[in-house]
């Protein structure tokens, strides 16, 4: 093997072919969701003709569903938003023992099984009836597994923007503490607080493990709903919820991917 | 413009959270409108005591800072009206240049028309009205030095603090914005602490320099004092001083292996000797000596070698004792190695330690 770093012509093909292979792999299932989705009658195949009708009842079963997974993703991002950058900003101003301390405890939901989480939610709060039953109830969980990905992102761009020298900066001009935040940490932490948002709101979209035991059958969420629609529905309409998920899923994956290009471009 | 404050250290010590002593509890009295120098190597605590005397750390308990007499020991940075520039600038990337500078008077509240009508002027005085419009990162290194030097003055402080502002910089650019520096406060007459490592930029800019080791000051002074009298072996090594003779002193005089010549009446006295009356060095710069006929000198030494460099000739001697000194002296003499010179010392530029 010691011949060439050079690809080979060959050894290049077989690698493009494993490549298409385990790319068709992956992506023939999803396309024969998607497609399941809009076919008239799945054991009869496409033969049977293509159809938006189980799109349609998707919509007009779920619809309640795909709200309440937009509130609880856009509240998840509001209450994240009000503790982890304010959070980020006091831990990244005065690193210490104490401060890393601090982010490995909040970042401890990240390694936990979201169902342990659950579970200990359920135990220590499960008794308040009214908070069980509300949708705050799996908000709550959320914004537990989502904050150390928010504080995370804000904190490293803290640190790559030296915001300690940038806040004595202002002080120094005259600058209370509340206007170097809002002035001086907020603007130059925008990059890391957006890929944190856009972190927040697609895990909370696709939260499963955590959420489906936190549920109530009035408080459901998209991914507990898919489940729901497996387990009791005509697997056509399954289907189509899977695309109504992509179709809502997808835009954010692909702006976070990007948006983190563009970070990264910025801090280098 | 408005003038500078005076300011007051008594007692002011650092001690970190870690237990590390960055200061020792020293006083110093800064003078409204000169330009005091904080001269040392790095660790040696002249950065801990800009950052106490600007409110960005807390002096340990019992020290206290005044300014103009008025305790601000317990004011933060934000309330003490100085400015300060930083090694890194800390310009906000976030805002235009016009924008930083119009940052301080911006959080005092005043109008948008008026702060940039201000902060222009700041720039036009800086030479770099044209950057107005420009983002921090389109800027060169000596083009940001200036952007937060004219940061720092849009708010008329009362004292502005510079903590080694040129040294991200290359050696041409150094220089000369650090005679830019020089004029600027000299005009503005403003209260100013400067901060550096490098002995040239001290001597050049400051009124008096303070030269500071291991958390403590090591000698206060003019740069002609510091420079030419320096207080011990730390700030003789630190300046540059290369010749030394041991000897000792009586009655006024010192006394060598070659000699002894007559001190002058600040050295002489009991105190100023730093052992009394005992064994001492006297220092001396190379340009500080005069050689002359052996007859008439009372230091008289054996010469070892001659390096002519055209204008002037490097003259290296040898006490009996077998000490060596380097003398700079003019090149119209000729000096044979093994010959006999008389040296005198120019009074004003010799030193005890």
């Amino acid at each position: 093997m010691t011949a060439s770093m050079k690809p080979h012509r060959l050894t290049f093909a077989f690698q493009l072919t494993v490549t298409l292979l385990a790319c068709a792999f992956l992506m023939v299932p999803a396309g024969a969701s998607i497609l399941a989705g809009f076919t008239a009658n799945y054991f009869r195949g496409v033969s049977s003709g293509l159809t938006l009708k189980w799109i349609g009842e998707v919509l007009a079963l779920y619809s309640d569903t795909i709200a309440l997974s937009i509130a609880i993703a856009l509240g998840t991002l509001g209450v994240t938003l009000l503790i982890g950058v304010p959070a980020a900003w006091a831990l990244a101003r005065r690193p210490s023992r104490l401060t890393r301390l601090v982010e490995e405890v909040v970042t401890l939901p990240v390694a936990i099984p979201g169902l342990a989480l659950a579970l200990a939610l359920i135990l220590a709060y499960g008794g308040i009836r009214e908070f069980r039953m509300s949708p705050l109830f799996i908000l709550t969980g959320h914004v537990l597994y989502t904050l150390p990905f928010m504080l995370r992102a804000v904190m490293a761009v803290l640190a790559a923007v030296d915001v300690r020298t940038l806040e004595e900066g202002a002080a120094s001009l005259g600058a209370s503490p509340l206007q170097r935040f809002f002035q001086v940490v907020v603007p130059n932490a925008r990059g890391g607080i957006l890929a944190g948002a856009l972190m927040v709101v697609t895990l909370s979209i696709g939260e499963f493990n955590l959420t489906w035991m936190l549920h109530t059958p009035l408080t459901k969420t998209l991914p507990v709903g898919l489940a729901d629609s497996y387990a009791s529905m005509r697997l056509e309409i399954a289907s189509a919820y899977t695309l109504v998920f992509f179709v809502m899923i997808v835009p954010l994956l692909v702006a976070l991917q990007l948006f983190g290009r563009t970070v990264q471009g910025a801090a280098k | 413009m408005n003038r500078g404050a005076a300011i007051t250290v008594s007692g002011c010590g650092k001690t970190f959270a870690d237990g590390t002593r960055a200061l020792a509890p020293l006083d110093l009295d800064v003078t409204a409108g000169e330009t005091l120098v904080l001269l040392g190597p790095s660790g040696c605590g002249k950065t801990t005591l800009l950052r106490l005397i600007a409110g960005l750390e807390a002096p340990d308990a019992g020290g206290q800072i005044r300014f103009d007499g008025a305790d601000v020991t317990a004011l933060p940075i934000e309330k003490r009206n100085v400015g300060m520039v930083f090694q890194s600038y800390a310009l906000f990337p976030n805002m235009s240049v016009i924008d930083n500078v119009a940052y301080g008077l911006r959080v005092r509240g005043m109008a948008k028309a008026a702060r940039r009508a201000q902060a222009a002027g700041v720039l036009e005085m800086m030479r770099i009205g044209a950057l107005a419009e420009r983002r921090i990162d389109q800027l060169s290194g000596g083009q940001r030095q200036r952007v937060a030097l004219a940061r720092a003055l849009a708010v008329e402080p009362r004292v502005i603090l510079l903590d080694e502002p040129l040294t991200a910089l290359d050696a041409a650019l150094r220089e000369h914005l650090r005679g830019e520096i020089d004029a600027l406060l000299k005009r503005l007459a403003i209260t100013a602490i400067y901060v550096t490592h490098d002995q040239a930029e001290a001597l050049a800019l400051g009124d008096r320099i303070v030269v500071m080791r291991n958390g403590a000051i090591a000698q206060v002074g003019t740069p002609r004092d510091v420079y030419f009298r320096p207080a011990d072996d730390f700030v003789a090594d630190f300046v540059g001083i290369t010749n030394r003779l041991a000897g000792t002193v009586t009655n006024g005089r010192f006394e060598t292996a070659a000699g002894f010549i007559p001190l002058p009446p600040d050295l002489a006295s009991p105190a100023a000797a730093p052992a009394g009356q005992g064994a001492v060095r006297l220092l001396f710069r190379p340009e500080a000596a005069r050689l002359i006929p052996p007859p008439e000198a009372g230091l008289v030494f054996e010469v070892m070698q001659v390096e002519f460099q055209g204008a002037r000739q490097k003259v290296t001697l040898k006490d009996p004792a077998g000490a060596r000194i380097l003398v700079e002296a003019p090149a119209d003499g000729v000096l044979a190695p093994g010959a006999a010179v008389g040296l005198i010392l120019d009074p004003a530029r010799i030193s005890l330690a």
